[in-house]
């Protein structure tokens, strides 16, 4: 069975074709990248799939299950967890206490729990530390638990987002560039930790900018332009892939 | 600051503080005023944990207060029910219409949200000024019953009364506490934080928002129900949009999305405005630079300011302690520096 897909997927933004007919399958259990020029529709591209746009036609498959008209929520229960471009992490929080709702969707307990304090609850707040604690040691942030978000550097923020991404128990992570506004020697630590992701069986799929990380850590590239897809293949393929030299060196190309 | 200003130590010291209060004036004036206060609180924080803690700045909560009172006022006068079950019915009344407005208004957002809230509690004003075959209009309701007794126990004293509206009081403020600290907490304070972002994480955005906005209504109508008892007249007036920015500024002055905020806000406004009450027409003349000096400087009011100035300080020891120690004391630090939130 296919892990996902998605068949002819578009999205119009009023006379804006965002998106165009792009069919795409994810590989499971290995780093899929998705690239392209500025306003290419890779970020709308991740909207759709995660529900937070409904798509102008087309489809979303998981696991053999139609999740076009899923809400986000709903997605994210079912396994698929996103970051985004911008990081939007509760500055005046812990790094843990952002982290730890994240387990949040896992747990059961409801107001009336919170109000009597029952021991559902107790149990479930302890599980989401657990949790919480558990992803920040596997994205290496264990000892800023205590820390306020406002006060992380770029590239631990990005981390926390990716902790918070984890908490969710996720068989599929969408990242949404990861390594943006981060400098090149982070940038290989976060390659490193997307690695481990796989290794751990969480399927990646990521945007990115950095061509270098790209070729080296994607088993399969797609590349949109002005919403198409241009070109689907193994890293070398994309490389030598005319289309795409061409659209990356000719018109709004700046990356 | 140090620690021993912390958020439970200031509910701990209001507890008993105002448990003793009684015991030490005679002064029935003074327990007017403070009882007026609890129950002011009482709606601030209603309206504190929909907007200070899941973002939402709802301004029909006068609405809603006006509602608790008039359901009350409405049953045991004209309906001659018995003083608590018409209590109880009326704050169902209150959530009920909290759902109806809230499955409505919760479509939108932000500035939105406020405006349309704003429309809304001028709308209930509206109703309960003109409907007068039900709510009596300007001539308002007269002679609305003090708290039935338990057994010995009466509510008709200056006093008693009292100790029925802080029981009422600290029983809110226990829920909040319980709300604020749990998974549900969390999930309110993630959709204030980041509605797309609690999105992503699973959170039922629609459902939550939707809970917390009954929740406080049930806040606001209790606080309108316990008014209605003791003042024993209610107009119309207590419905007016004037209401909500009282307890606006109850909220903002204490601090928005903290804990301690509504307590400390209401208590200072109030006895500030006693104080000022031969000023009475300057009064704004006072509060207003006030009011738009501590939103600038302080946006999370009292509470907030002095958390951030207590957070710098540790932050500051923290960054002279690293130099010296491992970054294991470091966490450590931070860890205590959390539990400092609101
Ligand atoms: N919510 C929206 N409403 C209207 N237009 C939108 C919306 N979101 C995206 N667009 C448009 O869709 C196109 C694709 O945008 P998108 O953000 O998906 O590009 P991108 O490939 O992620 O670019 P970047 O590399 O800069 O992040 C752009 O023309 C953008 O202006
Ligand atoms: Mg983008």
């Amino acid at each position: 069975m296919i892990f996902l897909e998605t068949k002819n997927l578009t999205k119009k933004f009023g006379g804006n074709v965002a998106v165009n007919n792009v069919d795409f399958t994810v590989e499971k259990g290995k780093i899929n990248a998705i690239i392209g020029p500025n306003g290419a529709g890779k970020s709308t591209f991740f909207n759709l799939i995660s529900g937070f746009h409904s798509p102008s036609s087309g489809q979303v498959i998981f696991k053999g299950q139609d999740i076009t008209k899923l809400p986000s929520n709903k997605i994210a229960e079912l396994g698929v967890a996103r970051t985004f471009q911008t990081t939007n992490l509760f500055d005046q929080a812990t790094v843990l206490d952002n982290v730890i709702v994240g387990h949040r969707l896992r747990t059961k307990s409801n107001l009336f729990d919170a109000i009597l304090r029952t021991s559902r609850l107790k149990r479930e707040e302890e599980q989401c530390r657990e949790k919480a604690m558990e992803v920040l040691e596997f994205v290496g942030l264990e000892h800023l638990a205590g820390k306020l978000a406002g006060g992380l550097t770029q590239e631990e923020k990005k981390r926390t987002a990716f902790a918070l991404a984890l908490a969710t128990d996720p068989e599929i992570v969408f990242l949404d560039e990861p390594a943006g506004g981060v400098n090149p020697s982070e940038t290989d630590g976060l390659a490193e930790l997307m690695q481990k992701m796989v290794d751990k069986g969480i399927t990646v799929c990521l945007i990115e900018h950095k061509m270098q990380m790209i070729m080296r850590i994607a088993h399969k590239i797609m590349v949109l332009n002005y919403g198409e897809k241009i070109a689907e293949g193994r890293p070398d393929e994309i490389r030598n892939n005319e289309t795409v030299i061409k659209a990356y060196l000719g018109g709004s190309a700046s990356a | 600051m140090s620690a021993v200003l912390n958020k439970r130590n200031i509910i701990i010291l209001f507890v008993l503080v105002s448990l003793v209060f009684p015991l030490i004036t005679t002064n029935t004036y003074l327990i007017h005023v403070m009882t007026l206060a609890f129950i002011w609180m009482i709606g601030v924080y209603g309206l504190n944990l929909l907007a200070g803690y899941t973002g939402y700045l709802s301004l029909a909560h006068a609405g809603f207060f006006a509602i608790g009172a008039y359901g009350l006022g409405i049953l045991t006068v004209k309906a001659h029910m018995s003083f608590w079950l018409a209590f109880v019915l009326s704050l169902l009344i209150t959530g009920l219409l909290g759902l109806i407005v809230g499955l409505i208004a919760l479509r939108s957002k932000e500035h939105f949200f406020a405006i349309y809230t704003l429309c809304l509690g001028y709308i209930i004003y509206l109703v309960i000024d003109k409907w007068e075959s039900l709510t009596e209009g300007v001539r308002g309701l007269i002679g609305i019953p003090a708290p039935q007794g338990f057994g010995p126990i009466k509510f008709e004293t200056e006093k008693s009364h009292y100790y029925l509206v802080l029981f009422f009081l600290l029983l809110v403020i226990l829920v909040m506490y319980r709300i604020v600290h749990s998974l549900s907490g969390r999930s309110f304070i993630a959709i204030r934080n980041s509605e797309d972002l609690a999105l992503t994480i699973g959170i039922s955005t629609a459902r939550n928002k939707l809970t917390v906005f009954v929740l406080s209504t049930l806040f606001a109508g209790l606080s309108g129900a316990l008014y209605a008892s003791f003042v024993r007249f209610i107009g119309p007036d207590i419905g007016n949009t004037a209401v909500i920015f009282d307890m606006l500024t109850y909220l903002i002055v204490g601090g928005i999305g903290t804990l301690t905020g509504p307590l400390i806000g209401t208590l200072l406004v109030i006895w500030l405005s006693q104080l000022l009450q031969d000023f009475q027409q300057y009064r704004m003349l006072i509060f207003g630079p006030l009011l738009t000096l501590l939103v600038i400087f302080y946006p999370r009011g009292i509470v907030g300011g002095v958390t951030d100035i207590y957070r710098k300080r540790m932050a500051k020891k923290e960054k002279q302690l690293a130099g010296k120690k491992d970054s294991y004391i470091q966490s450590d630090l931070g860890a205590k520096n959390q539990v400092k939130e609101g």
